[in-house]
């Protein structure tokens, strides 16, 4: 009962946040909306017993990546936004089109008897040592792949963004 | 006991609503922020699949999610800000030609 | 009946150290006006009472009754969220701190924890992953800094909030860097476990044997800058930016950004005195000393006793470097933050690695 108390509470906050990403005209709200999600989703880790990775969502998701995209809406004082001819034409197109997307998807998942066991609260937890055993030894080699891919995101970075001399 | 579809629909939820912002909107840096939101949904699916079948391996797929995204995030922003610095607007639908 | 006890009590818990917390921080002002007084050969709040001791209250009726000034062109919003976030977030971290180990009140065992529970065999059970929720909460808090700046549409807080912002993710890095080696010491994320592996009298701390003294010196560097004091305050310096950005608050909302800045004080106090300095344990401890003949209870707040003292250095430290050095230019600051500490903490984590990976193997 709890469980489904608090599963509803942080999805509802996750859809709203979501929704008030796409009904925002300025990209700041669109923003902290998305913080807001990210926190929800940090909870609905929490729920899932997924407690290293909730706490990296927060730290990684919401405090470092969500800030740079502030940091640039900050910057570049991006204004509120504008309906132009190419927008109005893709709203008739496109909702349709997303009703139709998100119905397939969710007949497909709620049909299926294996997706209809639940989930009890505390059975599983992932814990840190358990994912760092994972990481180290079975997924070693896309462990160091992804640090050769960070450093060149951040030699590109700093490449991208120089003024010209 | 919360059934595992709950949370898989409401990944799935999440994931059209980043693809509805995605074609909707038009200033750039919120197209990005639907990026973000459609990896978080994913992230989402991953971890819910983990504990289903009690298998860590969902948890280390969303570390390199996340670390992908932050990767993509920080060279998408400097392409925004390069792109700004030329046109003057972060408007999609005012960057569609290839010269000025 | 039974759980409704339980919650009775964790609400009281609850109430009582943020209470405690709160007035800690409104007499730490008063502590450091007191002290940076004297640094300055002169005498600090001394009309308001004994010692100037009911200053802070007084401080607290202005704070109260001042006009509260809304500017033009500000996004309300932003405006009334940005310190509300601010404060919220300096107190949430209180919850995972442990100050001790169990209370026992009629009958009842309580930990001395917001976030521990009480197993059935008597341990105490706090987050497995404490420190990374504390470094999650330090990297939120940086939001309310950067939507301060941003909504109260003037230069100088814009300017001030960028670079209180941009300072404070740069030293994130270091902070959590530096506490990875004690990481590895102990084997644990969980607050609770790691100081228990410093139990001992106080060389078996985290700084002595530990091994951890430049992880300490790291640390407590990043934490100056992550919390804004001097000497990294050039966001918020009086005399370089109006007051940088909280420029345009009054009344209530500055004094909740003041209270905000002195509890992320109190956590970054906290988290080294639990991480370096062997938390709650007594320095004197397992060297065959008597214990007082004390009465239970009296004796369970005895470890709380030797928390808020070791707490109490912390603050006396903060202030005293307040009073002592000036502040940094803040391409000084970057570069140390990025250039210095960051491959220096790195290092440390290479060279405690080694150290473990050889005791486990001889």
């Amino acid at each position: 009962m709890v469980h489904h108390l608090l599963f509803f509470v942080f999805a509802a906050l996750a859809v709203g946040g979501a929704l008030n990403l796409l009904v925002q005209k300025h990209p700041i709200s669109s923003a902290l909306s998305l913080i807001l999600v990210m926190g929800s989703l940090a909870l609905l880790y929490l729920l899932l017993g997924a407690e290293f990775v909730a706490a990296i969502q927060i730290i990684v998701y919401a405090g470092a990546i969500m800030v740079l995209f502030v940091f640039v809406i900050m910057l570049l004082n991006a204004g509120e936004e504008e309906h132009t001819k190419g927008s109005r034409f893709v709203m008739v197109f496109g909702i349709p089109a997303v009703a139709v997307l998100v119905g397939m998807i969710v007949y497909v998942l709620a049909n299926r008897s294996q997706m209809n066991t639940g989930i009890e609260l505390g059975a599983f937890v992932g814990s840190t040592s358990g994912v760092a055993n994972l990481l180290f030894k079975e997924f070693l080699l896309p462990f160091e792949v992804t640090s050769v891919l960070i450093l060149i995101a951040i030699m590109g970075a700093v490449v991208l963004a120089r003024r010209e001399p | 006991m919360v059934p595992v579809s709950y949370y898989l629909v409401l990944s799935a939820i999440l994931f059209t609503i980043g693809v509805a912002a995605f074609l909707f909107k038009r200033n750039i840096i919120t197209i990005f922020m639907s990026i973000e939101l459609m990896l978080n949904a994913v992230n989402l699916s991953f971890v819910a699949f983990a504990n289903l079948h009690h298998d860590l391996s969902g948890h280390v797929f969303v570390f390199f999610v996340m670390v992908v995204a932050a990767a993509e995030a920080a060279v998408g922003l400097a392409i925004i800000i390069a792109v700004f610095r030329t046109r003057e607007t972060l408007n999609v639908d005012r960057v569609n030609l290839l010269k000025l | 009946m039974d759980s409704l006890i339980n919650l009775a009590f964790f609400l009281l818990k609850i109430l009582i150290i943020t209470h405690v917390l709160l007035g800690a921080v409104a007499y730490t002002v008063w502590l450091e006006r007191k002290v940076i007084g004297h640094m300055q050969n002169r005498w600090g709040p001394t009309r308001v009472g004994w010692f100037g001791l009911l200053q802070p209250i007084a401080d607290g009726i202005k704070f109260i009754l001042k006009e509260d000034l809304l500017p033009p062109g500000v996004n309300k919003f932003f405006f009334l969220l940005a310190p509300l976030l601010a404060v919220a977030l300096g107190l949430t971290s209180l919850a995972l701190i442990p100050f001790g180990e169990t209370v026992t009140i009629f009958g009842r065992v309580i930990p001395m924890q917001i976030s521990g529970i009480l197993a059935s065999n008597g341990t105490v059970y706090d987050p497995g992953v404490g420190l990374l929720i504390i470094l999650g909460i330090t990297s939120i808090g940086v939001y309310g800094i950067a939507l301060s700046g941003w909504s109260s549409n003037s230069k100088y807080s814009l300017l001030g909030s960028l670079r209180a912002t941009a300072q404070m993710i740069s030293y994130e890095l270091a902070l959590g860097l530096s506490l990875v080696g004690v990481i590895i010491m102990s084997g644990t994320l969980s607050l609770r476990e790691i100081v228990n592996s410093q139990a001992g009298p106080f060389w078996h701390w985290n700084f002595f044997l530990g091994g951890q003294f430049v992880a300490f010196f790291i640390y407590l560097t990043s934490a100056f800058a992550e919390t804004n004091r001097i000497p990294f305050d050039l966001p918020e310096a009086e005399t370089e930016l109006v007051a940088g950005y909280h420029t345009e608050y009054s009344a209530m909302k500055f004094a909740m950004f003041f209270m905000a800045e002195y509890a992320n004080m109190f956590t970054a106090a906290s988290v080294a005195t639990l991480l370096f300095l062997g938390g709650w344990h007594s320095p004197f401890e397992g060297l065959g000393i008597p214990a007082l003949p004390l009465p239970a209870i009296v004796a369970s707040f005895v470890p709380v006793f030797w928390f808020a003292f070791k707490l109490f250095l912390f603050i006396f430290l903060y202030i005293w470097i307040r009073g002592t050095l000036p502040r940094f230019r803040y391409d000084q600051l970057m570069a140390f933050g990025w250039k210095f500490l960051l491959p220096l903490a790195i290092a440390n984590i290479v060279v405690t690695s080694a150290i473990v990976a050889l005791r486990a193997h001889s």
